[in-house]
This record gives structure tokens, C-alpha cells and sequence, in this order.
């Protein structure tokens, strides 16, 4: 069969930035804008185009793999396929049932048992009541709940609530098959399974679209690779050419962050301005499992501060705290002066995570005193396998040992952000 | 950008086929769409009503107390601290025929305001035709109405009336209330997704349009040049006419009772329009 299954053209997604100043929308300005003759001033307004005159083609039972960094339009552009959101400019045909699958657990209650949960979950990802019913045992069977099956899902433990979730969302049947990331969660048995379910669902001739930060898993499932950045299509090859373009091209060498509207904790008398992460060993594309990796803020201060420690976190996917790096630890402080734009970097050694998704977390103070600056989520940044080692991606030595090094260097704003 | 919007002919048109293309300002109303989701307007409706009452201890007997309690209330302070007139029904029987429509309209009105926001999470993560969002909730009401009927019947037989064949406009008369409340609590509901001030100003609306409703009085007590603007509250004519078919009476509201049911299709119409136009941004705002 070669016939479409999805054909894209010239696809365009813009969303209208409001900048600080203007505030928040409300009734009032709405109204007045709605007068004739008024027309919405375009001061405050910028235009930013989340995907750009992006097209492509899928043909009936292909899997294409849909990969790029944070902010790339991966997502935006499911979102668009899935009719979550509609586009700015073109258009997509989409040929048979689609069905989408964003999140692990669309339209669960935490209240609610789990065979409610079943019925409730399936029809909303576009099941019939009585297709569900037929298939019930089957999506019992998948997700080892039999036992549970009238207890309500918030007294699951979360792997049983993540077994349950995607046994319905596995057991969907549409000819189109559009699936986010959903395989970043649960513990590697569950992983193992789930990937192994989306294998069986590629090699079952039905059309899938697929956007997954898992290398592995896009290698191993996908037929055809799309490669977008800055909301365009840059690459779309076969899925190994793809890949290696993405890995060797320095896309996603580095991941810059600018702390500016971020939720943060204090951040008045020195804050974190902006964060790269990337790898330091020189080489191109994502942080590798086993080697070195950078981590570089920019403080800026406008407070006298003396004895001041930088702390980075690194936390998994289920939000553990797997690496902690503190400088006061080691006797590193910074002194501030206001004004001052300082850069404090982590190289963070032999890197012992395993290939994931993991967040960021900083934190700036002056240890037993005062906390100064506290961001817990400033980055989100993934690290990929090792193809490099001898032994594979998890080529782990034991036991496990974390080194860091820090370097702390105080210079004149001008010199540091020039 | 290129935006050339030259649609070629669909390869196989024989097949299921959706084309995702840019908002318009007028959708359709997607009928066929809402059918085929059929089941799920049934499984949330029901999600709403199993969840309700969930870790209570007496459950289903809150749907009794509820609207009892409250008449309760209102027949001390109206009927006997007030001393509102009721003219021959005893006020208890007269405040309970009115408060059964009124609870399902200002029920169903107050869950489908908020139902969107409430929902935001599913709307950003799968599609679904929006309305039966609204619809849903609004729907839940029934479980209650069907409830507190049973409790009127049982008072309207211990008052000493009897049951008479104009129960039989129950049925309609309800079908004209949850239209009114399905158009205006879907419209509250579609603005609150842009605008919150709606979800605050929704309670106030109510508890007016409660006192702006025969519920506590008698309809005829307004009388003058006010009675025609009286007459748009579609609540009215619908409590009009519940309490024709419980206590019998003269005639048959017909000239208020169709005020509400035009009051309804105009609200609906309008209601609908205005989600239509605002439902393709919900995921962009929510």
C-alpha cells in the first residue's frame, strides 16, 4: 500500500506574544478593541511562528519519527494533526480514524475506580462504549490489574495507574496513530512493554506519527524521520539519516535558557539570568550518557553579597533528586557586587545518568544564612546514549561516583555578555 | 509564508477524511460529529453524577435534603416570617414546585459556567467536539430533578391534592428549562475560558435571577408596565406551568410558557453561534 495517509502543506502555527507591559487581557481593552474603526495596536504585540511552512507526506501503514529539540514544534505540530489547536496558515488532509495519545492517563479521575476509568478514558481518546466493552479483558490483562479493578485509581500505585493509562490508549484503534512522548514515563519494565506494544501497533500497518526525545525507541519503531528547528523541516529522510543528521549536526548541542519569566522563589538581590547546558566534551549534539557535561549560569547581581553558594539539581523524570552539585560544598563561594554579572559553570564528570529527560533546578545562597534565588524548574534537557562505548548506551561502571569541578570567575557585565 | 490554499482532489474520498485548516469566522455546527461522540456525552454526564456524592456518607439522600432544606428555608422566612401570600396552596407545597425547576435551571446553569475551565486539562490534550463538554454537566442535573419529583409528588399528595393528567407537561416544560440553561451556561461558559470575571460573576447572576423568579412569590403579584420586561425571564413561564401541572388552576400558561420556549431557541441559537466561533482557540487560551 502506498496511498496517503497524511499530507501536510504548508502547515504554519503563530502565536501572539503579549509583552510584559501590555499586561493581561481583559474585558475592558476587548470591548474597546471591538468598536469600529479601532484596530488592536501592535505595539505590545509580537508574532511568533511556532511552525513554519512545514509539508511532508505519510503514506497508509508508515511510522515516522518526528524528533528536534525543546521548542523545535514537535509539538505544536501534533497538536495541529491531533485538532487540539488549529493552524495559522495551510493545511493537513488526514485519510481514517485518527487517534492521539499526548499524555498517559487523557481524561482519568483520580476518584473514580478503575474499570470507570476504562469506559471513562477510552471514550474520550474516541472509543465506542460498546468497543470498549469487547476489549475490556484484553486492556485488564495488559495493565495487571484484575485484582484493583473496583478500587478508585487514586489508591493505585503509580506504576498501576501508568499501566492502566496506557492499556486503554494502547488498545485505541484508530488508522492513524499520533503519540507524544508518552513513553517517557514508568520504570523500565513499563517502558519495555509499552515500546514493545508501540512496535506491535507500527508493525500492524496502521500509520503512526511519533515525536519522542528516546532515540531508542524512534530507531527501533519508526521508518522515516522528520527533523524540525525553528518550527521548519530541515531533515526528512529515512530514519537512521536522519537520526545521525540530529545527532551530528549540533542542533541540540546546547540548550540556552533565558530565566526571565520562569517561576522562581526570591531572585531581589541576585538572580539567575540565563543557563546552557551542554556537552563539554566539545563534540556535537546532546549530552552523552558517561561523558562530560556543562552546566553555565549568568548571575546577575544588584545587592552586596558575600560567601555566596551556586547549587544545581538534577532531577529524573518522577522528580527524584538525581544529582546535587554545590559549590559550598567545596569551599567555592562568589562575592557580588551590584551590578555585577558573574558566570559560575559545573562541569559535572563522566556523567552517570542513563539516557532521559531530566530538569534543572538552581538555587543561590548564602549557606545557614539567607536563601537568595531559587528556581525549580529553570531547564528541561535530555541525555542521549553513548553509541561510542564499546558495551552499548549502559555501559555503567560501578560503583557509582559523581565528580564536579567548579570554576567561579567574576568579570564586568559588559565583557561577560558581549 | 506561503498560504496558498489550492486544495488538490482528495486521493480516496471514499475514506474517513478530516482536513485541519485554519480557524474560520463561521464553523459549521458539528452535528454528525456530536453524534458519533454520542457515548461520551453519556460517560461524562455520568462521571459528573457518580462523582458528586462520592466519600459522603448518606449519598443519594443529600439529592433529597438538598431542595428540601432549602424550601424549608424559604417557607419560614417568606411565608411565615415575610407572610408572602400564596393564595390557597400551602406555601411549603407552592415554594417546592417552583424550587424543582428552578434547581435544575440554576444547577445545570452553574455547572456548564465553569465546565470548560474545569476541563482545561483535557482540552489541551485530545479532541473532542467542545460542546459536549457544557452539555454534559448541564445534563447531570437530571439524577437530581428526577429525585426531588418523587419528593413533590409525596408532598403534593400529603397537601391533599391528587395526581392529575397535567403532570403530563412536566416533560416539556422541563425539556424548555434545560434548553435555557444548556444556552446560557455553554455562552458562560466559552467566555470564561477568555475571560474569568465570568466564572466570579456567575454565582451573583443566579442568586438575581432567583429573586428575579417566581419562586418565593406569586408571578401575578407584578403587575404595571414592568410585567412585559417580567416576561423574557423564561423562568416564568416555566414555573408558570409547573405549578399549573401540579395544583391545577385556571388555565394553562400557553402565552408565557411559549415566551420561554422562544426565550430558549434564541438563547441556544445565539449560545451556539458564539462557541462555534470562540471553541477553535480554546487550547491556544485555556
Amino acid at each position: 500500500m502506498s496511498d496517503t495517509a497524511i499530507q501536510v502543506s504548508g502547515l504554519g502555527k503563530a502565536y501572539q506574544i503579549r509583552h510584559e507591559a501590555a499586561g493581561y487581557r481583559t474585558l475592558r481593552d476587548d470591548l474597546v478593541n471591538l468598536l469600529p474603526g479601532r484596530r488592536r495596536t501592535g505595539a505590545s504585540r509580537e508574532t511568533f511562528w511556532a511552525l513554519k511552512d512545514v509539508s511532508f507526506e505519510v503514506k497508509t501503514g508508515e511510522v515516522l519519527g518526528v524528533i528536534g529539540r525543546n521548542g523545535a514544534g514537535k509539538s505544536t505540530l501534533l497538536k495541529i494533526l491531533a485538532r487540539i489547536t488549529k493552524p495559522t496558515a495551510g493545511y493537513a488532509d488526514i485519510y481514517g480514524r485518527v487517534g492521539s495519545l499526548l499524555e498517559v492517563g487523557t481524561g482519568f479521575h483520580a476518584e473514580l475506580t478503575g474499570r470507570e476509568n476504562i469506559f471513562l478514558s477510552g471514550t474520550i481518546l474516541g472509543m465506542r462504549r460498546a468497543e470498549i466493552q469487547r476489549r475490556f479483558d484484553e486492556i485488564v490483562a495488559f495493565a495487571e490489574v484484575e485484582q484493583f479493578l473496583d478500587t478508585p485509581v487514586k489508591r493505585y500505585s503509580s506504576g498501576m495507574y501508568m499501566r492502566l493509562a496506557f492499556a486503554v490508549a494502547a488498545h485505541l484503534d484508530p488508522e492513524v496513530l499520533i503519540v507524544d512522548e508518552v513513553l517517557a514515563v514508568g520504570d523500565a519494565a513499563f517502558q519495555k512493554k509499552s515500546l514493545g506494544k508501540m512496535g506491535d501497533v507500527a508493525k500492524s500497518g496502521r500509520t503512526v506519527l511519533f515525536v519522542s526525545h528516546n532515540i531508542q525507541a524512534i530507531r527501533n519503531i519508526c521508518h522515516r524521520g522528520l527533523l524540525l528547528d525553528h518550527g521548519e523541516v530541515l531533515v526528512d529522510a529515512p530514519i537512521e539519516e536522519t537520526l545521525s543528521r540530529y545527532l551530528d549536526s549540533g542542533i541540540s548541542k546546547s540548550l540556552h535558557q533565558v530565566l526571565k519569566s520562569v517561576p522562581r522563589i526570591g531572585g531581589v538581590d541576585a538572580r539567575f539570568e540565563e543557563v546552557t547546558i551542554s556537552a563539554a566534551g566539545g563534540y556535537g549534539g546532546d549530552p552523552r550518557t558517561g561523558e562530560d557535561l556543562c552546566i553555565e549560569t549568568v548571575i546577575r547581581s544588584s545587592a552586596s553579597l558575600t560567601g555566596v553558594a551556586v547549587h544545581v539539581v538534577i532531577h529524573d523524570s518522577f522528580g527524584a533528586r538525581v544529582i546535587d552539585a554545590n559549590s559550598g560544598m567545596v569551599q567555592k563561594f562568589v562575592d557580588l557586587k551590584p551590578d555585577d554579572v558573574v558566570r559560575v559553570s559545573f562541569v559535572l564528570q563522566n556523567l552517570l545518568l542513563r539516557p532521559a529527560t531530566y530538569k534543572l533546578e538552581l538555587y543561590l545562597g548564602i549557606v545557614h544564612q539567607r536563601d537568595i534565588d531559587h528556581i525549580l524548574e529553570a531547564a528541561t534537557f535530555e541525555i542521549v546514549p553513548n553509541y561510542n562505548r564499546l558495551l552499548g548506551p549502559f555501559d555503567f561502571p560501578a560503583p557509582y561516583r559523581c565528580e564536579f569541578a567548579v570554576e567561579t570567575a567574576s568579570v564586568p557585565a559588559a565583557v561577560a555578555l558581549g | 509564508m506561503t498560504d496558498q490554499l489550492a486544495p488538490p482532489v482528495p486521493p480516496a474520498p471514499a475514506r474517513y477524511h478530516i482536513r485541519v485548516k485554519p480557524a474560520s469566522r463561521w464553523a459549521d455546527l458539528p452535528i454528525r460529529e456530536l453524534w458519533q461522540f454520542r457515548d461520551l456525552l453519556v460517560v461524562l454526564t455520568l462521571r459528573d453524577i457518580k462523582l458528586r456524592y462520592k466519600q459522603t456518607v448518606i449519598g443519594i439522600l443529600w439529592v433529597v435534603l438538598q431542595p428540601l432544606i432549602a424550601a424549608l428555608i424559604f417557607a419560614f422566612v417568606f411565608g411565615r416570617v415575610a407572610n408572602l401570600q400564596s393564595g390557597d396552596v400551602p406555601y411549603l407545597a407552592f415554594v417546592f414546585a417552583a424550587l424543582l425547576p428552578w434547581n435544575a435551571f440554576s444547577g445545570a446553569l452553574q455547572r456548564a459556567g465553569g465546565s470548560l475551565v474545569a476541563s482545561a486539562q483535557l482540552i489541551s490534550k485530545v479532541y473532542f467536539p467542545r460542546l459536549i463538554i457544557p452539555m454534559a454537566a448541564a445534563l447531570g442535573v437530571l439524577v437530581d430533578f428526577a429525585v426531588s419529583l418523587v419528593v413533590m409528588l409525596v408532598i403534593l399528595l400529603l397537601s391533599g391534592y391528587g395526581l392529575t393528567l397535567n403532570l403530563l407537561a412536566i416533560p416539556f416544560l422541563l425539556l424548555i428549562t434545560l434548553i435555557n440553561a444548556v444556552a446560557i451556561g455553554t455562552l458562560i461558559s466559552a467566555l470564561s475560558v477568555f475571560y474569568r470575571d465570568f466564572t466570579y460573576a456567575l454565582p451573583f447572576l443566579i442568586q438575581v435571577w432567583l429573586y428575579a423568579s417566581p419562586v418565593v412569590y406569586a408571578a401575578d403579584i407584578i403587575t404595571g408596565p414592568l410585567r412585559p420586561l417580567y416576561l423574557i425571564n423564561p423562568m416564568v413561564g416555566i414555573i408558570a406551568g409547573f405549578r399549573w401541572a401540579f395544583f391545577g388552576g385556571a388555565v394553562f400558561p400557553a402565552g408565557e410558557v411559549v415566551l420561554s420556549a422562544v426565550f430558549g431557541a434564541v438563547a441556544l441559537a445565539v449560545s451556539l453561534i458564539v462557541f462555534q466561533r470562540v471553541e477553535q482557540s480554546f487550547a491556544d487560551v485555556v
